[in-house]
């Protein structure tokens, strides 16, 4: 059972290393339903693998993660594949099934998870689609458009099942400011009309503060600090200060 | 670094193993719905249509040579009557079926192995996982289907490509019919020839579909290893189909001793 006051994510005491390197150390945090959390850190740090442990496409070596109230770690793959649905994943790349049209790409999960005729499937597509901007892009391929065009596709396959969660890898990266502006607008306008609760990777310090309602900072493993920009600014740590730094 | 075969043989008995089980993975999940028709649909375009052209081609320039050469050969015996036999028992037997084998291998290995291993470094079979979509069923079930479907059929258009390229080059020395170098091609043909031979092509298409599925669905070392990928599905599977070949012609022969004599 949810509700308000159960946070839609939480990672509890989280530990996660590959090959005797740790990744993560003992990590806890938790995000209220609707709030926003962007995640930053130095590269390499282990930020989108805690992305992948929030959605179980990986598990950690000890802690438990919460999906609104739910311990996936252990859990059985049939309730993890519910548990799953809730949440859309927009990686980092888009990853666009390339052998897929976009209409494709969108249909597969409502083929599978929903039980929508086929002309109730095709309006939606074309919506999600029209909501980033990729309407007339329906029966392209995914090498056919650029690196923006593929992250807003990659996001409205993302939202396609309509996830009350969303986790978003890096959405500026490889782009243009103006681009990374435009993907930051479209995250803010689906926080803002559905609420989602959102987990954003992110090494821009403007996406950050536009999308995100909270900031944290990890490094080297342990999670540095937690809070609003204005709260990170004043931070001891002369790391998290450059981090969130709007300065070039 | 010293050299220890002790070690290499588990390394080979080990990757063997995990081989093994994968393929037994892949024949559970085959067996279970949804059974992914239109994913099995487009793996036998790419593995069959695709690589039709190529079938075609070859068979019919082999055929082309073998005639030329066993014509050279049989002319000096005063036996160019059994040019025809010769290169039927010769394509549906042997040349048709490996040859189509070490094709698909080349083209399709290779394409299966990098395109995998691609999805797998671009996370798109991250993505399909976090739809909770089973990955393994959605891509490497429906190509090995492929392959194993797409050889045999492969293996009847080589042998027509190789007849007719084998009656085109006796046309142009002999003028020899059509009609009685069909009737000269089929006289010493049955079906034994001809459907366990075309068949074996399916363990061919099970080896090619399991190894580059393999190779491209576990890599984990980048884009270094898509290319490692394909290398690897290439050289794995053209091997293994050139030692299947020598089991599989022993079990024909016992199963079906006329083809034998």
């Amino acid at each position: 059972m949810t509700d308000l006051l159960t946070p839609a994510v939480a990672f509890e005491g989280v530990s996660k290393s590959f090959d005797n390197r740790a990744v993560l150390q003992e990590v806890s945090f938790a995000i209220a339903p609707g709030e926003s959390l962007c995640i930053m850190g130095r590269s390499g740090i282990g930020k989108t693998v805690s992305l992948k442990l929030m959605i179980g496409l990986i598990k950690p070596d000890r802690g438990s993660i919460r999906i609104r109230g739910e311990n996936i770690v252990g859990m059985n793959e049939d309730k993890l594949s519910i548990t799953r649905r809730q949440m859309g994943f927009l990686f980092q790349s888009g990853a666009l099934f390339d052998s897929f049209t976009l209409n494709d790409n969108l249909r597969l999960p409502l083929e599978r998870f929903t039980t929508k005729s086929k002309g109730e499937i095709d309006s939606l597509i074309q919506k999600r689609l029209d909501d980033v901007g990729l309407g007339k892009d329906r029966h392209k391929m995914p090498a056919d458009l650029s690196g923006g065009m593929r992250k807003r596709a990659g996001l409205a396959r993302a939202l396609i099942l309509d996830p009350c969660i969303l986790l978003v890898d890096e959405p500026s990266s490889g782009l243009d400011r103006v681009t990374a502006g435009e993907i930051d607008a479209l995250l803010v306008s689906i926080k803002e009309a559905k609420k989602t609760t959102m987990v954003i990777i992110t090494h821009d310090p403007f996406g950050a503060r536009r999308v995100g309602d909270r900031i944290a900072v990890i490094d080297q493993g342990r999670l540095l600090a937690i809070g609003t920009a204005g709260d990170l600014e004043r931070s001891e740590s002369a790391l998290v200060r450059a981090l969130i730094s709007e300065k070039e | 670094m010293t050299y220890d075969p002790i070690r290499q043989f588990k390394g080979y008995l080990d990757f063997a193993g995990k081989v093994g089980l994968f393929a037994v993975r892949a024949a559970r999940r085959a067996v279970v719905p949804p059974f992914e028709g239109v994913m099995i649909w487009r793996g036998i375009e790419e593995v069959g249509w695709k690589s039709l052209p190529l079938v075609l081609a070859s068979g019919f320039a082999l055929g082309v040579v073998l005639t030329l050469h066993t014509r050279s050969s049989l002319v000096r015996f005063g036996a160019e009557a059994m040019i025809p036999t010769f290169q039927a028992v010769a394509f549906f037997n042997e040349i048709g079926p490996l040859v189509v084998g070490l094709l698909v291998a080349g083209r399709v290995g290779a394409g299966i192995g990098a395109s995998l291993a691609d999805m797998r470094v671009t996370e798109q079979i991250d993505a399909i996982e976090a739809f909770s979509i089973d990955s393994f069923k959605l891509f490497v079930v429906p190509r090995i289907i492929a392959c194993v479907v797409s050889l045999p059929i492969l293996t009847v258009f080589m042998d027509i490509a190789g007849l007719l390229g084998g009656y085109m080059a006796e046309q142009s020395h002999s003028h020899l019919s059509a009609s009685l170098y069909l009737s000269r091609a089929f006289s010493l043909i049955n079906w034994a020839d001809f459907i366990p031979p075309t068949l074996k092509t399916s363990v061919f298409g099970l080896i090619i579909g399991v190894i580059s599925c393999y190779f491209g669905y576990t890599t984990n070392e980048g884009s270094a290893g898509v290319g490692r990928a394909s290398t690897n599905s290439v050289v794995l599977s053209s091997l293994l189909i050139i030692l299947a070949d020598v089991t599989l012609v022993k079990l024909i022969f016992f199963f079906f001793p006329d083809t034998a004599s």
